[in-house]
């Protein structure tokens, strides 16, 4: 009995701990670990998320304490004694005054809750589309992120880059979502709440990060075998900085002659049959743009670094980094696998 | 051989061939026979999907831990929560309602006796499809696979392009077997509870535990259906060529999301409901006094019957439904917790002035108070839409799902365990292994799936093989990993329990908790067709009147 009412009220203070925990230390903890903290927004919309989550966490957490000591409280004074266990209790069937109490206030609970909640789900969703916005199509294949910018003509893989956006002068971006193949869900939890990329079904979210940085998150939507490797980042740059890197973007192809043997081997192999290289015969549509490849810090949607030697073994046997992703081993000899990483490593 | 030959025959007859008794149990259409069926089933995959978590677990201790291959990974998580829901929770649940909804409202035995053996059968019958994948999932010419696209088999991941071979269609096959199964187990009870209720038991008199088996099986009808209706449509595309969900060719993959969790969400109820009924029945018992507000409890499950028809789309806030439809489906859920918290205010109220025994049907019942309240109040959290955004197809979500069904239903289910086991077997299980139990449960539960949900808030996706070091995640996964062999443990306990109280347990007797309701004024194990002359009641507790002639309930009804 005494072991109950101390295991009760131990329960009862850590769930109010660990959310009290969450909602409050886990923010100024950001910086450090928390890189893909929910409660530490960056952007407009999550922080309208953010302060809707610790409304409702407030009334929940009220309602728990309430309805929590209720319960301890008739637990500990209603146990039955050596002294009246031998009688029966008063029978009493109901009371339509209580019933109707624990009926209505539940009912304005839910009818503020909703309020609030409608009205979030309104600013996010229907935010009008500022004539200044970045434009980015995601496109989500097995098991890697395709981004093209229209506005800008330029092509990339699984780091997105996107111009920080100053609250006095808004230059949010607009991401257009969609699905080469299965379901994805394009979830990056300091800048917005997730949403799904449905084949044959467009959606859209939007993101104004108000300060520089990179951000990570990774494919929510169980999506096959390497779901769990289908990461992605989001580096927020200064205007200068998201400039520069368009313009290197919008480059052809870097034509190193020190790499004509490398490329050569690319060209006339399968490789070119899903990767492009801006400027040269491949154009295949399958897998990653390596037209600036050096240009980003991961391979194989963040499952390595961009390495020398993880290129080669990428190349060579992706199931070694990968297990199930859908790049073939290309069989390659060596002195012709260090000829393609070679060329690989001048695509800059 | 006529059916009324063999339900005849007592289970407590002396030496008979062996092979006498297997045909008892393989034909039997006494509900009693098929109820302990279900359950001995239903436990056994217990077992097994348990193991498939402890698998997962292992592989999820430590960040890119290879313990099991993502492909092994994947069919794990499909597996378990395939066999979780539809070979463990509903087919157990189903037993109990068998065995006991007859006793209670005083008839025989079900409406249709042999509806009921077929069902047990077409459960049984998937349970064993399901399993087979992983022999014949991949045809001859494969080492045998099990699926992997998930327990909901989104579209187009359930396609042939993404699933080629067969093991998708042993989970189609499967599903669509069992749910006939549930059909006709739904149309039994509700048939057996609506015609077969003895003399004076009017509606208004019935336990609680019979109109929330009737709500039940109402749900079961409307929410088998559409999973079934999807199944065949899943097989049209994958061996006719139809293109209801195959998105290359113009289908639709929402379709089968609408389609699934329009089962989905009120198979959460067709689940919990039944673990309502338990407690409802267990907590009067052990405070010793009548159920508060018998007819607003039943209004309230009536109503949390039919809100639950429409709020399956807040499984899918995140898939860009535009913001009428998410406020909609945002208050359908909100409005759920009304009924819901009326109920748990009705079980205080219930043990407020009573006098509580502390027997361990009723620690597990108060176990369930305590999570089933947190479940709902992280319900709530989520139906705030935007806050989903954040939290849905995170481990907060699979660690809120798992408070309702392990906090909420197994935790009430324990608890039915423990408190009918001596009318089955006419033994008590043992109140000391039982505490043991109860109180290991307790404390790996709570490591497991509290700690489960902060995961979820610092970004870790479910359905990740392995994860990133360096976000947060490690330690805590450990945590969560280490509760679930404890939990692994308690288990043990019980099974053990289970075991040895058949045999070494003390005399039950008819009546061990002083109960009143009309299964406990029969033997136990109650005799074939349960009552020798078909009682008539006065009032929802006919054995109170029995025992207090001085003072019945029938005065105040």
């Amino acid at each position: 009995m005494k072991n109950l009412i101390t295991r009760s009220a131990l329960q009862t203070l850590a769930f109010l701990l660990w959310f009290t925990a969450m909602a409050t230390a886990a923010p100024s903890a950001a910086s450090s670990t928390g890189l893909t903290n929910i409660f530490a927004p960056e952007t407009t919309p999550a922080k309208s998320i953010f302060d809707l989550s610790m409304f409702v966490l407030v009334i929940t957490g009220i309602i728990f304490v309430v309805v929590g000591t209720l319960l301890v409280y008739a637990i500990m004074k209603f146990g039955s004694t050596a002294a009246n266990a031998s009688r029966e209790p008063a029978q009493v069937y109901g009371s339509t005054q209580i019933e109707l109490a624990w009926t209505i206030i539940p009912i304005l609970i839910v009818v503020v809750l909703f309020l609030a909640t409608a009205r979030v789900i309104h600013a996010v969703q229907d935010a009008p589309k500022p004539a200044n916005a970045v434009d980015v199509t995601v496109i989500g294949h097995q098991f890697w992120w395709e981004y093209r910018y229209p506005g800008f003509g330029i092509v990339t893989a699984n780091e997105l880059h996107i111009p920080v956006s100053d609250p006095a002068r808004p230059t949010p971006t607009f991401l257009k979502l969609l699905s080469a193949d299965t379901d994805h869900s394009f979830w990056i939890p300091q800048l917005g709440g997730k949403t799904d990329l449905i084949p044959n079904h467009p959606n859209s979210m939007w993101m104004d990060p108000h300060r520089t940085g990179v951000f990570l998150g990774q494919c929510a939507q169980y999506c096959g075998t390497q779901h769990a490797k289908m990461l992605l980042s989001v580096s927020v740059d200064s205007p200068e900085d998201f400039d520069a890197w368009i313009r290197a973007q919008q480059q052809p192809a870097n034509p190193d002659e020190s790499a004509a043997a490398g490329r050569r081997i690319f060209e006339t192999t399968a490789c070119i049959n899903c990767h492009v290289v801006r400027g040269t015969a491949a154009n295949g549509r399958f897998g990653p743009d390596l037209t600036h490849l050096m240009s980003r810090a991961t391979i194989a949607a963040g499952a390595a670094e961009n390495t020398t030697e993880n290129l080669r073994l990428w190349i060579k046997e992706p199931d070694a980094i990968k297990p199930g992703s859908l790049m073939p081993a290309m069989k390659l000899s060596d002195t012709d696998l260090d000829a393609v990483v070679h060329y690989m490593e001048t695509l800059r | 051989m006529s059916s009324d030959a063999m339900v005849i025959q007592d289970a407590q007859v002396g030496q008979r061939p062996w092979v006498d008794t297997l045909h008892e149990w393989v034909t039997p259409v006494d509900h009693k026979r098929i109820g302990i069926l279900y359950v001995l089933y239903a436990l056994t995959f217990l077992v097994i999907a348990g193991v498939e978590a402890g698998i997962m677990r292992i592989q999820l201790m430590y960040p890119h831990n290879h313990f099991v291959s993502p492909q092994v990974f994947n069919r794990m998580f499909t597996m378990h929560g395939t066999t979780m829901i539809f070979f463990v929770a509903m087919p157990i649940l189903f037993g109990f309602a068998n065995y006991l909804v007859p006793l209670m409202i005083g008839a025989r035995d079900m409406a249709f006796p042999r509806l009921n053996a077929f069902s047990f059968w077409l459960t049984a019958l998937g349970g064993i499809l399901l399993y087979f994948s992983f022999v014949g999932g991949s045809g001859l010419y494969g080492a045998g696979n099990a699926p992997d696209a998930g327990w909901w088999a989104y579209a187009p991941l359930q396609s042939r392009a993404f699933s080629p071979g067969s093991s998708s269609d042993y989970w189609t096959i499967s599903l669509l077997v069992s749910g006939f199964g549930s059909i006709g187990t739904g149309v039994n009870l509700i048939a057996t509870i609506l015609c077969m209720r003895c003399p004076g038991m009017r509606l208004s008199r019935m336990p609680l535990f019979a109109w929330l088996s009737l709500t039940m099986s109402g749900l079961l009808l409307l929410a088998v259906t559409p999973l079934s209706a999807a199944q065949i449509m899943l097989l049209v595309d994958r061996y006719l060529g139809g293109h209801f969900f195959d998105t290359q060719a113009g289908g639709s993959a929402t379709l089968w999301m609408h389609f699934f969790w329009i089962f989905g969400h009120p198979e959460v109820y067709v689940l919990v409901i039944p673990a309502f009924a338990f407690v409802s029945e267990i907590i009067p018992v052990f405070s010793r006094k009548p159920i508060f507000g018998y007819p607003v409890m039943v209004a309230a499950t009536v109503c949390i019957g039919f809100v639950s028809m429409s709020v399956w789309a807040h499984h899918m806030f995140t898939i860009g439904m535009n913001s009428y439809a998410n406020s909609f489906f945002a208050i359908t859920t909100m409005a759920v917790g009304i009924p819901t918290g009326i109920k748990i205010f009705n079980w205080i109220g219930t043990m407020w002035g009573g006098r509580i025994q502390f027997k361990t049907p009723m620690l597990f019942c108060i176990g369930f108070l305590f999570q089933f309240l947190i479940a709902g109040l992280t319900g709530i959290i989520q139906a705030a839409a935007p806050f989903d955004w954040q939290l849905s197809l995170s481990y907060f979500v699979v660690a809120h799902f798992h408070y309702v069904i392990v906090g909420g239903i197994l935790f009430a289910l324990f608890g039915a365990f423990y408190y009918w086991y001596p009318k089955v077997t006419g033994r008590m299980m043992s109140e000391s292994l039982g505490k043991l139990h109860f109180w290991l449960f307790v404390l790996g539960f709570h490591m497991t799936f509290d700690v489960m949900h902060i995961p979820g808030l610092l970004g870790m996706p479910r359905r990740i093989y392995t994860y990133e070091p360096g976000r947060g995640w490690d330690t805590l996964n450990l945590i969560v990993s280490i509760g679930a062999f404890i939990q692994g443990v308690a288990v043990l306990v019980f099974v053990a329990n289970l075991i040895i109280s058949y045999w070494k347990g003390a005399k039950a007797g008819n009546d061990p908790w002083d109960a009143w309701t009309l299964e406990w004024s029969v033997s136990s194990p109650p005799p074939a067709y349960n009552f020798a002359s078909i009682p008539r009641v006065a009032s929802r507790r006919p054995l109170w009147d029995l025992k207090h002639p001085e003072d019945p309930d029938s005065r105040y009804e």
